[in-house]
C-alpha cells in the first residue's frame, strides 16, 4: 500500500531547509509559496526520493487557482501531495515549472496551460496542446462561456 | 567531397492507419534519420473535462467510456471508484469481484488490440490482428451478457454495478480462461521469435529505467523498462490484495519488451480472472445511491493500473450534484513525453514502430 506521508511533518522539514515556504498543512496536503515551488519540490525530490510525479492538477475557486501536485516514490512507496495557490490577475497566473526535474510535467503543463491558462516560467516549450494557436480564452475556467467561444 | 544535405521536414497524419487515430507528428529528417520530432494533438478534442461539469456524478459515467476507449471497463472503474472515495460510499463485496473481472477481461482485451496493432504497424498486415480479434471477441461477447453493449458498456454504477451476471456468463467465462493458454502459445510461436519481429524490434526505441520513471511513464511501458511498479500491488485497490498474481517486467526497454510484457499480462490476468470465479462471493451487486448524489464538499484522487498505465480520476466537490472539477491523468497522453527522444536516431519505419509499441488511444490523448 502506498504511504501518505504526514503533511505536517513534510511540512516541518521543508521548513527546515526552505523557511517561510510553508502556508499550511492539512491531513491531506502541504500547501506552499508559489515562489518557493521549484525550491520545495527539489528539496522534496532529494530528500524524500519522491521520483514520480503522478498528475499535475489545476483546479479554478473563482479567487484563486489551486494546483495540486501527486508526488510518488517508486523505490520507496510513499507519497505526498503538494499543493500551491496560484492568484489571478495580471500579477499572477503563473508558478515556476518543474519540468527540470521532472520530465513527466511537460505535456501535463501544457494541457494546464491551454486549458487553465496558467503559465509556467521556465517550460521549456509552453504553446497551447489542444487548441490551436490565437484561440481566444480557456475553457476550463468557470468565467469561461460557450457563447463567447470561436468556431 | 561531402554532399550538402539540409534537413527534411515531413509531416505524419493526422490521418494515418499507423497513428492509431488522429494524431500528428512533425518529423524532421536528416537523409533517412529522424532528427526532431514534434507530437501535434488536438485532433480529437471533446473537452470532456468541462463537459463533466454539468452533468451529474451518475450522468458521466458514459462520457469516461469515450475516453479510452478500448478499455471502458477500466475507465469506469476508475472514475466511480473517485466518486466513491469521495461520497465515502461502501460497495458490496459481490460487485468488489465482478469488477474485477471485468477490469482483467478488459486489459486481456487492450492488450490483444495492442499487439495486433502493433505488428500491423510493422508490416505484418492484418494477420496477426485477426487472430487477436478471434480472442477479443469472445471477450466482447461475455461483456454483451452482462450488459448489451460491446465497445461503451457504461456498466459500473456509482456504489456497485448496473447488473448481476446471467446464468451462461460463467461458463461461458470459464471455457475462455481454459482456452487461453492454449492461443497464448499460439501467439508466441507465432511471433516471439519471429526473425523479422526481432530485427524490426529488438534494441528499437530503448527507454531506460530512471527516463521512465522521470518522465512518468506507465503501465507495461514503465516495467518494460525493468521498474516492478503496478498500482495493483504498489497500492491496491478494490480486492486486488487477495489475488495471487507475479508483475512481469522487461530488462532491456525496447519496443520488443514493451510487446513481450504485455502477452505475459494477459497470462496473469487470466490467473486473476481465475481465482476471481473460484471466490466470487453471492449477495448485493450494488449500494443504493440517490439518483442527485451530492458528495460532501472536498477532493478526492483515485488511481488505477488501466492496460496503458496508471490512470487517475481527481474530483472536486461542492456539494451540488455536479462536479466541480473532473481532471483525468490520462496514461496514454504521458506516455507520449518522450516519444521524441525515443524516435531521434531512428528511421521511419522505426518511428512507427515505436510509436505502436507505447499503444495508445487517441481518445483519451486528447479527452
Amino acid at each position: 500500500m502506498t504511504k501518505p506521508l504526514s503533511p505536517s511533518e513534510v511540512a516541518r522539514q521543508i521548513g527546515e531547509h526552505i523557511p517561510d515556504a510553508v502556508t499550511d498543512s492539512n491531513e491531506s496536503a502541504v500547501y506552499v509559496k508559489g515562489e518557493a515551488l521549484f525550491e520545495v519540490a527539489r528539496l522534496l525530490k532529494e530528500n524524500l526520493d519522491l521520483d514520480y510525479l503522478a498528475t499535475i492538477t489545476a483546479v479554478d475557486f473563482l479567487e484563486h487557482f489551486e494546483l495540486i501536485y501527486h508526488l510518488t516514490s517508486i523505490t520507496k512507496n510513499h507519497s505526498v501531495i503538494l499543493k500551491t495557490r496560484c492568484e489571478k490577475g495580471e500579477k499572477g497566473e503563473k508558478v515556476p515549472s518543474v519540468v527540470s526535474l521532472w520530465q513527466g510535467a511537460d505535456l501535463q503543463e501544457r494541457d494546464i496551460f491551454d486549458l487553465m491558462g496558467i503559465a509556467f516560467t521556465g517550460h521549456p516549450n509552453l504553446k497551447r496542446i489542444f487548441l490551436w494557436d490565437g484561440y481566444k480564452g480557456h475553457p476550463l475556467r468557470k468565467d469561461w462561456s460557450k457563447n463567447g467561444a470561436q468556431d | 567531397m561531402a554532399l550538402k544535405t539540409e534537413p527534411v521536414m515531413i509531416n505524419f497524419g493526422p490521418q494515418h492507419p499507423s497513428t492509431h487515430g488522429v494524431f500528428r507528428m512533425r518529423i524532421t529528417f536528416d537523409g533517412e534519420v529522424i532528427v526532431d520530432l514534434e507530437p501535434v494533438f488536438g485532433y480529437l478534442h471533446r473537452g470532456i473535462e468541462k463537459l463533466a461539469e454539468s452533468k451529474t456524478y451518475t450522468q458521466v459515467i458514459p462520457y469516461t467510456d469515450r475516453l479510452d476507449y478500448l478499455a471502458s471497463m477500466s475507465n469506469n472503474f476508475a472514475y466511480v471508484m473517485a466518486v466513491e472515495k469521495l461520497a465515502d460510499i461502501e460497495v458490496p463485496e459481490r460487485a468488489q469481484y465482478l469488477r474485477v473481472i471485468m477490469a482483467e477481461l478488459m486489459r486481456i482485451a487492450s492488450h490483444l488490440i495492442a499487439v495486433g496493432a502493433f505488428f500491423n504497424d510493422l508490416g505484418a498486415f492484418f494477420t496477426p490482428f485477426m487472430y487477436m480479434f478471434r480472442e477479443r471477441e469472445k471477450i466482447l461477447d461475455l461483456f454483451e451478457m452482462v450488459c448489451g453493449q460491446r465497445l461503451t458498456y457504461n456498466y459500473m454504477r456509482i456504489g456497485g454495478v448496473s447488473h448481476d451476471i446471467p446464468e451462461e456468463f460463467l461458463p461461458a467465462l470459464r471455457r475462455f480462461i481454459d482456452e487461453m493458454p492454449g492461443f497464448i502459445e499460439e501467439y508466441d510461436w507465432l511471433l516471439a521469435e519471429n526473425e523479422i519481429v526481432l530485427a524490426r524490434t529488438k534494441g528499437v526505441g530503448v527507454l531506460p529505467p530512471e527516463k521512465a520513471i522521470n518522465a512518468s511513464a506507465s503501465g507495461p511501458m514503465l516495467r518494460a523498462s525493468g521498474v516492478k511498479w503496478d498500482i495493483r500491488k504498489a497500492d491496491p485497490y478494490s480486492v486486488y490484495d487477495r489475488f495471487d498474481f507475479a508483475i512481469p517486467v522487461g530488462t532491456m526497454g525496447d519496443a520488443y519488451d514493451r510487446y513481450w510484457v504485455r502477452i505475459q499480462e494477459i497470462t496473469q490476468s487470466t490467473h486473476i480472472v481465475k481465482q476471481a470465479i473460484e471466490q466470487l462471493p453471492v449477495g448485493e451487486i450494488r449500494t443504493k445511491v440517490p439518483t442527485m448524489l451530492r458528495p460532501p464538499k472536498g477532493e478526492a484522487y483515485a488511481h488505477i493500473e488501466s492496460p496503458r498505465g496508471e490512470l487517475g480520476f481527481y474530483l472536486v466537490s461542492d456539494n451540488s450534484p455536479y462536479p466541480y472539477r473532473f481532471k483525468v491523468r490520462a496514461p496514454s497522453l504521458i506516455n507520449l513525453t518522450v516519444l521524441r527522444d525515443l524516435c531521434v536516431g531512428w528511421k521511419l519505419a522505426d518511428a512507427i514502430a515505436i510509436l505502436g509499441s507505447i499503444d495508445i488511444v487517441l481518445a483519451e490523448v486528447d479527452r
